[in-house]
């Protein structure tokens, strides 16, 4: 009996707010959750950190080596991590650590640059052209049917060949064949979302079509497109590197990411013992995954928070 | 009754929703969801609108509201300055009459944006109509929120932390935000549970005096509208089959549709024993309605002239009271008194 009525802690947490909002103290606060629920997402910050980190590394790269990453010297080929060269050089004496540092730059801007201009052309179609509907809708989706439809390492080869490798034409290539999923994805979403009622009421208001897609809708389609962001994110990091395996990619004497990892898989060049040079390609894919795990975290933590549903 | 004043005069309409079939979207014919309906919309009533699923009902809310396209007819609404089409008003002049018409859901769940606070999904309107001042605008939203029963700090709540019945004044109170002149409920309790609904019903009645509101109210359960309605009109297929006072339609139904409505309303009372008057079979689809009187298929009473010929709506003067309604058979009753 006696326990039934002691109060335990969650009883009196609840007191003190139903004291708070009795006291109208809880009430004026009109900014959204999001941010702190952001905050409180531990893993999230942690991406975060990672994120900042890793960009002001790279961003400010001459800050923290004195090579240059495409400096060759011939004499110091293949040396180990020293105090001289932090992990080593390559087989053509380039110092590895400039090296990720300075690809970096390259790789963040191509697969960061990529999944956001991917995002912001096909979520822009699919909101509005996916709320308007009717003949454009229709157009856009065959227009998306067909990307979507060629094999997409094919087109970028073709597209690669008809316009020239070069670090701008590769972004531009990324994004228009990086954009179809993303429109079908946010047209899905606008379509399920657009006979809910509460459109209707906007509409019956004589609210603009174009204020209820990008401002009452969006919000809603925040969380899929984040999460999405982030998978193309790393997923073009990959592809960049993967291109640069055919020769296809940035062009090779520009450090990236890819490319610092691709000269260990080299066919010609696996004439030596890849795990005994494990400087060469190991910091550098380690690199790439804390990176490409960040922004996961990140995409993770924007999700959950963007979401009114979970409590926070 | 007499000497009230006209609102809303809707004459003729028509919403067909096309058929479409095919490569090139050929149209191979017509849904009839609303199919030539005229009634007047007297001011200060509550008018209820009852019929089965799929007869019509929310399509002639919406169309009033031009939330579809109508096809055809006019809908004349009474503004300060005068009779106006709401179907040939410009742009700005319509804004003006969303001001005066507005609309309640059926679905609580899907009616508020998830993604938005109360505030924010009611703060929209205030800004299109005029409100620039935020601290006017969680002034104003405050006080609505009072208005339907709940403390103004919900506004800052999202609408999943609210049970139905909340969502649903919450759904009122931004109808209400634009102080209308005629509110449109479409099936506005029937997502509710019975001791919640009586709850809202209660309210929309004293949001309608303090507000001096006139009220469509479209449901499919006659029992809400014997609480609410002044007037009621049945529809069938897309028509309306009859349109009198609440207390006559009870007291004196005419159409047999209706006496299988009236007679389908439970009764808590077990000594009470009630003759069901059971429909035959389902509504016809109103992409192709049958030859003469719509209803003729499922009527207990259908007649060869049924058949063959549709029965206009007319109207019969009952006791003093006007009395709509489209049955040949209706007329010798009348005619007996």
């Amino acid at each position: 009996m006696k326990n039934n009525i002691r109060q335990t802690a969650l009883d009196r947490k609840m007191d003190r707010i139903r004291a708070l909002e009795e006291s109208g103290r809880l009430s004026t606060r009109l900014t959204s959750r999001t941010a702190r629920k952001l905050l409180s997402n531990k893993l999230a910050v942690l991406g975060a950190a990672l994120f900042l980190v890793i960009c002001i590394l790279c961003f400010a790269a001459p800050l923290f080596t004195r090579w240059q990453p495409g400096a060759i010297s011939l004499r110091e080929r293949m040396v180990q991590p020293s105090g001289e060269h932090l992990f080593g050089t390559d087989q053509m004496g380039r110092d590895v650590w400039a090296r990720i540092l300075y690809g970096g730059r390259i790789s963040i801007v191509v697969g960061l640059g990529s999944a956001l201009g991917a995002a912001v052309i096909g979520v822009t179609l699919g909101m509005f052209v996916g709320y308007k509907g009717g003949w454009a809708d229709r157009l856009v989706l065959k227009i998306s049917d067909v990307f979507l439809s060629f094999p997409q390492m094919v087109l970028i080869i073709i597209m690669v060949a008809l316009v020239g490798q070069s670090l701008r034409n590769m972004i531009l290539i990324f994004i228009l064949t990086g954009w179809p999923s993303m429109y079908r994805m946010a047209r899905s979403k606008v379509l399920s979302l657009k006979e809910a009622e509460f459109v209707q009421a906007l509409t019956a208001f004589g609210i603009s079509p174009m204020k209820i897609a990008f401002k009452h809708l969006l919000p809603n389609t925040v969380g899929p497109i984040v999460v999405n962001i982030t998978l193309s994110t790393a997923m073009f990091i990959l592809q960049e590197a993967s291109l640069s395996v055919l020769g296809y990619g940035v062009p090779q004497e520009i450090a990236t990411w890819g490319n610092i990892i691709n000269v260990i898989t080299n066919a010609g060049s696996i004439r030596y013992d890849w795990l005994g040079y494990w400087w060469m390609w190991l910091p550098c894919a380690a690199v790439l995954v804390l990176f490409v795990l960040a922004i996961n975290f990140i995409g993770d933590g924007l999700r959950d928070a963007s979401d009114p549903t979970q409590i926070g | 009754m007499e000497n009230k004043e006209v609102l809303l005069r809707v004459r003729n309409v028509k919403t067909y929703f096309p058929i479409r079939k095919g490569v090139i979207k050929r149209t191979v014919g017509y849904v009839r969801a609303v199919d030539d309906i005229s009634l007047d919309v007297y001011r200060g009533e509550t008018l209820g609108l009852v019929g089965e699923s799929g007869c019509g009902k929310t399509t002639l809310g919406k169309s009033i509201l031009q939330l579809v396209p109508v096809t055809d007819g006019s809908m004349e609404y009474r503004f300060q300055d005068g009779w106006k089409d709401l179907r040939k008003l410009s742009r700005k002049e319509m804004d003006n009459a969303r001001q005066k018409i507005q609309i309640v859901f059926q679905d609580p769940y899907s009616s508020l944006n998830p993604a938005f606070t109360i505030y924010g999904s009611l703060e929209d309107p205030l800004i299109k109509f005029g409100m620039k001042n935020r601290q006017e605008r969680i002034e104003r939203i405050a006080r609505l929120l009072e208005d339907v029963n709940l403390p103004r700090e919900y506004m800052t709540r999202y609408p999943n932390e609210f049970s139905g019945g909340q969502r649903q004044r919450i759904g009122i109170a931004r109808a209400l935000s634009v102080d209308p002149e005629l509110i449109i409920c479409d099936e506005a309790v029937s997502a509710l549970d019975v001791s919640i609904q009586a709850q809202v019903l209660k309210l929309l009645n004293k949001l309608k005096d303090e507000h001096g509101l006139t009220y469509i109210f479209i449901t499919h359960d006659l029992s809400v509208v014997e609480y609410l309605a002044d007037r009621i009109a049945v529809m069938y297929l897309g028509r309306i089959v009859e349109l009198t006072t609440s207390d006559e339609l009870f007291g004196n139904t005419l159409h047999p549709y209706t006496q299988a409505l009236i007679s389908a309303i439970p009764v808590a009372d077990v000594r009470k024993k009630k003759k069901r008057v059971p429909l035959q079979g389902d509504v016809p689809s109103p992409a192709k309605p049958p030859e003469g009187c719509t209803f003729h298929p499922r009527c207990p009473r259908c007649t060869e002239r049924c058949r063959k010929e549709r029965p206009e709506l007319r109207e019969y003067t009952v006791n003093g009271i006007s009395h709509f309604v489209a049955c040949h058979l209706a007329v010798a009753p009348v005619a007996d008194g």
